[in-house]
Order: structure tokens, then sequence, then C-alpha cells
């Protein structure tokens, strides 16, 4: 596997954590109650995105440029 | 003699050599740290209802250093494709971000996270004087609830001479905020947020103390397993970090000159293995300082 499909599969993985952090932050907050943690989750949920956003710039980005290893 | 394979494929797997050898040290890796991870959620599985400890573990700090690695992957890829591009400089610069970001996450781990863990102490009170404490920190409601009463009272410890000298004949820690308001009904469960020690402070009795330990790997279950992965774990970023700067100083200069090709290759191989090292923390992460 290339450095390439790795990435990917780490931006995958990453995107699934910022997911899964965001979810904690609000169950945190209604568990602890803790409002400032739905800040948390905001902003893990915008991270999330800004990976999927990321990824695909990167995908199309080694496609176009036939970086394969 | 020329070392083979370097650039060009083996006609017999269709691979580089260094490609071949860093994913045969990568599965040997998945199995070191598949073990220590099995061996924790065992430890997990068997702890008796509410003694997993929780919350002991800075969120905050913890998410930025997971953002930090997860940086450092987007650059030490950006710089592989630099050098793919014929474009050094700009590999430079981002093998230098990557740089960076290992050394800063090694900076929070052995400054922050692991010294604050040292300076905070866990007193094991003798089974027969529970009560005692229990009623010496204010704490009626566990008695009237028939609670079991807590057998460790935590905090920082204001005077560990007191460790070495057996003249002083008590220990004077800060409490941690669960003890402070040992009747509030929320404190009957788990917290999951870190909170630091209070300046309240409670006196202890050493006749009346089974053991103390600060928050160490000797401490408990939880706290070797911590050490343990998260040490093995920061090994690994300091070993891709040195390897990092090797391949950053002028020394990499000079085999882009000479072969670009044989750099880029080996920064991919370089780049596996760091992608593997953050792989790891995506799952030490919530692990430990979330669930």
């Amino acid at each position: 596997m290339s450095l390439k499909a790795f990435h990917i599969i780490f931006v995958i993985f990453s995107t699934l954590l910022a997911l899964g952090v965001g979810g904690w932050c609000i169950w945190v907050n209604l568990v602890e109650g803790a409002p400032v943690y739905l800040a948390g989750a905001v902003a893990s949920f915008g991270c999330a995105l800004a990976l999927v956003i990321y990824g695909v710039w990167f995908y199309r980005k080694m496609k176009r440029l036939r970086i394969i290893t | 003699m020329e070392i083979p394979y370097t650039i060009s494929t083996r006609p017999d797997t269709g691979l580089w050599n260094a490609k071949i050898g860093i994913w045969l040290f990568l599965a040997s890796e998945v199995m070191l740290f598949g073990g220590l991870f099995s061996a924790y959620v065992f430890l997990r599985l068997d702890a008796q209802p509410g003694e997993w400890p929780h919350g002991l573990l800075n969120v905050p700090v913890g998410t930025m250093n997971t953002a930090i690695l997860i940086m450092s992957s987007v650059t030490v890829v950006l710089a592989w494709a630099a050098l793919k591009m014929r474009r050094y400089r700009a590999y430079w610069w981002y093998m230098l971000a990557t740089i960076m970001c290992g050394v800063i996450f090694l900076f929070v781990k052995l400054y922050y996270e692991w010294p604050q863990k040292f300076e905070h102490y866990g007193i094991f009170i003798k089974p027969g004087v529970l009560e005692k404490y229990e009623q010496y920190l204010g704490n009626n409601r566990r008695t009237e609830k028939g609670m079991e009463p807590r057998i460790e009272i935590s905090g920082h410890l204001h005077n560990p001479e007191a460790l070495k000298d057996p003249n002083i004949k008590e220990y004077e820690i800060g409490l941690d905020p669960v003890f402070v308001d040992p009747n509030n009904p929320s404190n009957d469960r788990p917290h999951f947020l870190y909170a630091p020690p209070t300046d309240h402070i409670a006196k202890i009795e050493k006749e009346d103390v089974d053991r103390i330990d600060s928050f160490g790997p000797w401490h408990s279950a939880y706290f070797a397993s911590y050490f343990t992965i998260t040490g093995l774990h920061g090994a690994h970023v300091l070993a891709g970090v040195l390897v990092f700067i090797y391949m950053w100083l002028p020394v990499s200069k000079r085999l882009y000159q000479r072969n670009p090709e044989h750099l880029a290759n080996r920064v991919e191989v370089c780049g596996l293995f760091w992608h593997f090292v953050d792989l790891v923390w995506i799952f030490v992460f919530p692990l430990f300082y979330l669930l």
C-alpha cells in the first residue's frame, strides 16, 4: 500500500474520531452539565467536515498529479 | 556496491525493497500494540463496577495533541508530494512543520501531562478507619445511603517531605473536587471531565494510611496501562522525529541532487511509519481520555 492510500485511510479514521469526539462532547454536556462542551462539539463536527473536504481535495490532487507508487 | 531495488521494483515482488521492509515492520508493530490494547480492554472489563477511574486525564489538552498529530500526518504527506513534484524548498518547509508537530506533542506529554500525574497522590486508607475519614471529610451521604466508604483520598500532596521524614506524622493533601463536596449527589457517579485539585487541605494521619502512591504506573492497572501504551507510543514519536530531522538536514539535499526519487522513497517509508504511529494515537485517545 502506498503512502497516498494509507493517508486516505488515515483521514477516514481521523474523520470518524472527530465525529466521535463531537458526540462525546454532546453526551458530556448532557451528563455533566457542561455547556462549554457544546462549543467543543461544534468544533469537532467542523473538524470532521474539514477533514472530509481535505480528503477529497487530496485524492483529486494526487489523481491529477498522477502520483502513483 | 550499490544497494539494489531502492528505486526500481523487484521483479518477483513488484515493489522496491524498503516498502516491503516497512510493511513487515508495521505488521510486527500491529501485534505489539494490539497485545497492549487487548490487555487494557481485559483489565477494564475485569474491574469491579465503579472502580475503573474516569476523568483523570485532561481532555482539551489530549484533543489538542491529537489535532497536532493529525496535522503532522498531513504535512508529511505534503512533503512527500513536494518531492515527487521536485520542489525541494516546499519539501523542506513541510518536513520542518512535521518535526515541529512531533516535538510539540512530546513536549506537552513530557513537560505537562506526565509530570502532573507524578505530583498527584492517592492515599489509601486502612479498612478499619474508613468511616473516620468519611466523617472527617463531612460525607454523611454515602453512610446514609448505605454506600461503601471510599478507600482512596486523592489530591495534590502539599508536604511531599512527609513521604521520607518519619518525624512528620501526617500528610497534607489539597483535595480533588469530589472530596470537597462529598454530599453532592452528582459525586456518587464517576465524572468524565478533569478538574484540578482544590486548595481545600485535608490532614491524614500516617498511621491510618495503608499506602500512598502518586498517579504513576504503580498506582493502579489504569495508570500502568496508560503509561505503558503512551510511553511506547511516545518512544515511537521520538524515533520518527529523529529520522525526520535526519531527512531534513543538508544530507538530504545531497541525496536529492544525486537521485531525487531515492529521497522521495525514503520519505514515503518514513511517512508510512509516521501514519501508523498517528493511527495508534487515534485509538489511544478515545480509549484513555474519553471512555
